[in-house]
């Protein structure tokens, strides 16, 4: 019996490896510019931002923009200060997680359900986009009174925020399979849950983990801004934010907002890390 | 047994005799359908408008059995991918009937249609799998099947990683898993170099010679169509129509040789003339 095999006929995949291999090493050495251009940035901003304190504002009136070495003297050196903070962001940060946890089983969820009629779709969509737009500041209130003025509520303001991106990022994601898959499983006569396991949920994976990185941000933001309503418990670093306001400490105030955007950011990253990782296994690799 | 005969020669004959209580359930659901379609496809004056409003096929019946293999040979709009889906399941009739077993059905589309994270082995695998075939008896008949096609040594390749004519192989070895005994052949060479093309048309035709199925191969190449054929079945364009039928009497197994035959130009000759009647 025949095999059906024609080796010389086909281009060996060797050539198209090696110049895969070249190219990664090139995009080894960019890096170099990649961190020393927005440490450049960074750098000029400072300048700018202590000439226009030193020079700029008059004296009396300085305390509104301190200088950016008074704020690493003041805020960040000040070791009773930076703990009351830390521990602030720890407990900021602890909300923030369990926050987005939940938003991402929910989302994940929502954008499944949705994905599997018609109807659940259009009975779920205009109530996801109303979630997006209610000013979650108008009800924060009433999730005190609903809740209570502790941790649970600030979880809930979390999960509100950042749940819209993960539900519209799962049921775009499940809903970008090519119809050629999806004939390829109708001939398979493969079921409901197959389907979702082996071809819409795979496919779908690089656009959820794109909404978990936009949502890790915005859980750090619902968290901070719960803080500033919620006050019994553990003070999160949004209420020292509302005080450090009040005592007019803008070192302080400047130094909490550098910690929390450093929250955000390292949990972006993480997710950047897990994108890059899925990206990889999902094999849509520029090949061509 | 008819269906045992088929497999076993695509497959090596230790995987295809094994069989789970699923399959046999599917075997006896062929038994029972077989009285009613014996063993093929056949369309019944099937019409299908597309919601849209255009017309892609009017009044088209066809009938394959087991031991022909036909080609469609038609201009682009002529509804030959159109007639191969509706046999497949992936599209309903406005009118008419369409018969097939679709257990028995293998369908090669026009692209690999390959999961991307999936590597060469586990994506020949998933449509037994996804049929409940035992993990063991999967991974042999896959293994058996990739072999087949000539693509052992790359079962951990990701399709990226293939070449355009190794993605199609390994498309080709993940129908033959589900062991079919009808073969759907969506322009499956379309996009191939000539000489893969080629190597491949010679196998698939030794691949029918030694153990005949019935088969439909839609192609825009008149040689194509005369060379694997033991019909050609012209369409016409917008509403896709059959226009002529034109029997293929070259015996199997074909040889390369064939092609520099003067019947074979002749015959080559009468259906390019056919496609351009029907085109106009």
């Amino acid at each position: 019996m025949r095999a059906l095999s024609t080796k010389s006929a086909d281009a060996a995949p060797g050539s198209r490896r090696v110049a895969r291999s070249q190219r990664s090493l090139v995009a080894t050495r960019r890096p170099l510019s990649r961190v020393v251009a927005p440490t450049l940035t960074f750098l000029a901003f400072l300048l700018v931002w202590s000439l226009v304190s030193r020079f700029v504002l008059d004296p009396d009136r300085r305390f509104l923009l301190p200088t950016p070495l008074s704020v690493v003297r003041n805020g960040i050196l000040q070791s009773d200060g930076l703990v009351e903070m830390l521990s602030g962001l720890a407990s900021t940060a602890e909300v923030a997680l369990a926050g987005l946890a939940i938003a991402i089983v929910l989302g994940v969820g929502t954008g499944i359900l949705m994905s599997q009629a018609r109807w659940i779709e259009y009975s779920i969509y205009p109530y996801a986009i109303a979630l997006q737009t209610i000013p979650i500041l108008a009800v924060v209130p009433l999730l005190g009174y609903w809740f209570g003025f502790d941790f649970q509520s600030r979880v809930i303001v979390c999960v509100l925020v950042s749940l819209f991106p993960l539900i519209t990022n799962t049921l775009y994601g499940l809903k970008s399979v090519e119809s050629g898959h999806h004939d390829l499983f109708t001939l398979m006569r493969a079921s409901r849950l197959q389907r979702l396991l082996h071809l819409e949920l795979p496919a779908a994976l690089p656009a959820i983990v794109t909404g978990c990185k936009i949502s890790a941000g915005l859980a750090v933001i619902g968290s901070i801004v719960a803080d500033f309503f919620f006050r019994q418990g553990e003070p999160g670093i949004g209420r020292l934010i509302d005080i450090y306001r009040q005592r007019l400490a803008t070192e302080q105030l400047m130094t909490a907002l550098v910690l929390s955007s450093l929250l955000g950011l390292s949990l972006f990253a993480v997710f950047e890390v897990l994108s890059r990782l899925v990206d990889r296994w999902h094999g849509v690799a520029k090949a061509a | 047994m008819l269906m045992g005969g088929m497999i076993s020669n695509l497959l090596s004959r230790p995987f295809a005799l094994a069989s789970t209580p699923g399959e046999r359930a599917r075997a006896g659901a062929v038994a029972a359908n077989r009285a009613a379609i014996a063993s093929g496809v056949k369309l019944e004056d099937v019409s299908l408008t597309f919601p849209n409003g255009t017309q892609a096929l009017e009044r088209v019946s066809l009938s394959v059995q087991t031991g022909e293999l036909v080609a469609l040979l038609g201009a682009s709009g002529s509804g030959k991918s159109t007639l191969l889906r509706l046999l497949a399941g992936f599209e309903k009739p406005t009118s008419g009937v369409v018969h097939a077993d679709r257990s028995q059905l293998g369908y090669v589309f026009q692209d690999a249609t390959l999961l991307p994270w999936r590597s060469v082995l586990t994506n020949v695998e998933l449509p037994a799998r996804i049929n409940g075939v035992a993990p063991g008896l999967c991974r042999g008949r896959a293994l058996a099947a990739i072999e087949r096609v000539g693509l052992s040594g790359f079962e951990q390749h990701k399709p990226a990683q293939l070449s355009g004519g190794m993605r199609m192989r390994a498309s080709i070895a993940r129908m033959l898993t589900l062991q079919p005994r009808i073969f759907l052949f969506d322009e499956p060479f379309g996009a191939l170099d000539d000489i893969t093309r080629e190597s491949l048309n010679q196998q698939l035709v030794d691949m029918f010679a030694s153990e005949p199925f019935a088969g439909l191969f839609v192609t825009h190449s008149v040689r194509e169509s005369v060379f694997l054929s033991t019909r050609v079945v012209v369409l016409s364009p917008r509403p896709g129509r059959i226009a002529t039928e034109i029997p293929v009497p070259f015996a199997y197994p074909r040889s390369p040789e064939l092609a520099y035959s003067a019947e074979f130009a002749e015959l080559t000759g009468k259906v390019a003339r056919a496609l351009r009647e029907a085109s106009r």
